[in-house]
């Protein structure tokens, strides 16, 4: 049957984009209107909230917690990531599955659940909470994100490529500099956008273990008990959507960048 | 010439239970094109692997120009290889992944440019600097390959399986190309093939291998017609194997006999024992006569009746029962084709010369 030809087909998939995106559309919409409440009739055009925006500092000290959080947890986690990956796509060794299994637990346990584990190790250790503990959880994480997402890349990897290498002179570290990290750079780099979005609206794992320093996803939450601060958290929110996308289509761009025509991917699968 | 160039000693490679490479010993010569032949799994690639340096034997020593190798990492070693799906790096030029191996030897930049020029010159590539792996055919990615490896001016040059990748008609011409790339350059060559015709037409020298063992090695022309085994016999060309019964030794000669056939003496090459029932007597198929008339002039004349024929073009083969025989014979010929006879009934002759005795294994 030609899909091309089945109207109502059409019709679920407006149904289901509407669906996906008015609400989304809300924010950005009300951080544009003038006044307080959330409600239609609109009222005039204004800029008023995101001037607001702009005076909190405490918005920015929890924006620059979220991007230190995200940007160290990233990190470490794409390198984390990138030794397992290399590990399983490489050798087959005992344990194999299991230590895949594993390090996937993480991304199928309720995060509830992992939240609650790590705050009570920490305080049992007696450590104090704060950004730190945040960046072990995340790192946590993200780990499987940024593996699956190096597995896929790594998979299509000929390993002739590093002997090549080897045989025209080069030793282990020079190898990996001339060859494994240019070749996989794209995809190394698509693990750390991804990662760092996943830690950057990370939630449960940040509010159990947060200190006296709070994320930004954390802030908002706060911020929500006051009406008079909505619409700021609404223009933060139109900002955050914009810089997500911009972020998202960035991996993407990435992910397929030498990649042979027919095994470019359409989907931004994780 | 230095006959030791390459001195392989008592190498074993084992993996697990397999023994890729089993106890191995023989020597190249320098300025060889030396091949590696032998059904796949029979532990050819990991001799060359060995002898780059990406396996290290479990026991044995590896010496190259006179230097112990067998510990020595690939990137020192004196030796540079072409892969069998070329590893052409696809994130820099052609230019660039020539030059990789070079970075060490800190040439200026107008000698590096010259270095690369002839070697392209000598693939026949030039103007091809700029392109990447993915803009190249896979006859070009060889040659890049080859230049990438050449602009080393290695001592041994290793190649693996090279043109199994190439359609037949670009595989014969690299062949030729090869052969003379070598000559022109001089380098020792090692190439790894299962092709058979591919090494008897390319090479000085052929190590035939088996389960992890030399079976022979010889220049093309004695693996032909001097065969120590019958699996040399059988993996290079086409052969008719007979069963037959040894009988009293005189000199180099042997009473040989095969069933319905006849018994006559031969030369016996490969020291059989006498009155041995593990004999095997190889005819090549081209050796045997074939005609529609009875034949007059030949050690041993035979009556046959044609029972199949395949037809390759520049010859036919024929499949030819004689009673009493245990399989039909194979005959080829350039003169005769399907319809050359009449009720299939065909007289061939052979001679005592072109009877190769062999111990069944």
């Amino acid at each position: 049957m030609n899909i091309g030809q089945n109207r109502s087909l059409y019709i679920y998939v407006l149904l289901y984009f509407a669906f996906l995106y008015i609400p989304v559309m809300f924010l950005p919409i009300f951080s544009f209107n003038s006044g307080i409440h959330m409600a239609f009739p609109l009222k005039e055009f204004s800029t008023e909230h995101y001037v607001d925006m702009w005076n909190s500092p405490k918005l920015f000290d929890a924006l620059w917690n979220s991007v230190y959080v995200g940007v160290v947890s990233s990190f470490s986690a794409t390198i984390l990531a990138f030794f397992a990956a290399k590990a399983f796509t490489k050798y087959k060794f005992w344990g194999h599955s299991f230590s895949y299994g594993a390090i996937l637990t993480p991304f199928l346990i309720p995060e509830i659940i992992l939240a609650i584990a790590l705050l009570v190790i920490w305080v049992q250790m007696g450590l104090p909470l704060g950004l730190t503990p945040i960046i072990i959880g995340h790192i946590l994480f993200c780990t499987p994100f940024c593996m699956i997402i190096l597995i896929a890349r790594m998979e299509g990897f000929d390993r002739n490529l590093e002997e090549a290498s080897q045989d025209l002179g080069e030793g282990v570290l020079m190898t990996f500099w001339r060859v494994t990290f240019p070749i996989l750079l794209p995809g190394l780099i698509a693990s750390f956008l991804l990662g760092f979005i996943i830690s950057f609206d990370e939630f449960l794992l940040a509010m159990f273990l947060q200190g006296s320093d709070q994320t930004l996803p954390i802030y908002m939450w706060g911020q929500l008990r006051f009406a008079r601060r909505l619409p700021h958290v609404l223009a933060l929110g139109a900002v955050i959507i914009v810089a997500t996308c911009l972020v998202v289509m960035l991996a993407y761009w990435l992910r397929n960048i030498g990649q042979p025509e027919e095994k470019k991917d359409l989907t931004f699968k994780i | 010439m230095n006959e030791n160039f390459i001195e392989i000693k008592n190498i074993s490679r084992h993996f697990g239970s397999v023994k890729a490479v089993d106890n191995v010993s023989f020597s190249i010569k320098q300025g060889e094109f030396f091949s590696l032949l032998g059904p796949s799994g029979c532990g050819k690639t990991t001799l060359l692997r060995l002898l780059a340096g990406f396996e290290a034997p479990n026991q044995g020593e590896i010496f190259i120009d006179g230097t112990d190798v067998t510990s020595m990492p690939a990137n020192l070693r004196p030796t540079n290889m072409v892969f069998q799906n070329y590893a052409i790096f696809p994130h820099i030029n052609c230019k660039r992944n020539i030059e990789f191996g070079m970075r060490k030897e800190k040439l200026s930049r107008q000698e590096l440019d010259n270095r690369v020029e002839e070697v392209l010159s000598l693939v026949k590539l030039e103007g091809y600097e700029e392109r990447f792996s993915n803009q190249l055919s896979g006859g070009q990615r060889q040659r890049i390959a080859l230049a990438r490896a050449l602009i080393k001016r290695p001592k041994v040059l290793l190649l693996d399986e090279p043109l199994g990748a190439l359609d037949k008609k670009l595989r014969d011409e690299m062949q030729i190309e090869l052969r003379n790339l070598q000559k022109a350059v001089g380098i020792t060559f090692v190439f790894v093939t299962h092709d058979q015709s591919e090494s008897i037409s390319m090479s000085d020298r052929v190590a035939v291998m088996n389960e992890g063992k030399i079976q022979q090695i010889s220049d093309p022309h004695d693996l032909y017609y001097n065969p120590q085994s019958i699996f040399v016999s059988s993996f290079i060309g086409t052969t008719n194997f007979l069963s037959s019964k040894t009988g009293i030794r005189n000199k180099n000669s042997i009473m040989v006999k095969i069933e319905s056939i006849g018994e006559f003496s031969i030369k016996n090459k490969l020291n059989i024992p006498e009155n041995s029932n593990n004999a095997v007597c190889s005819i090549r198929p081209e050796a045997i006569e074939l005609s529609t008339t009875p034949i007059e002039k030949g050690d041993i004349i035979l009556e046959g009746q044609i029972v199949n024929s395949s037809y390759y073009g520049e010859l036919t083969s024929f499949y030819v029962k004689v009673e009493g025989v245990e399989k039909p014979l194979i005959v080829s010929s350039q003169r005769f084709d399907n319809n050359s006879f009449q009720d299939n009934k065909c007289y061939i002759g052979i001679n005592f010369k072109d009877i190769n005795l062999l111990k069944k294994e």
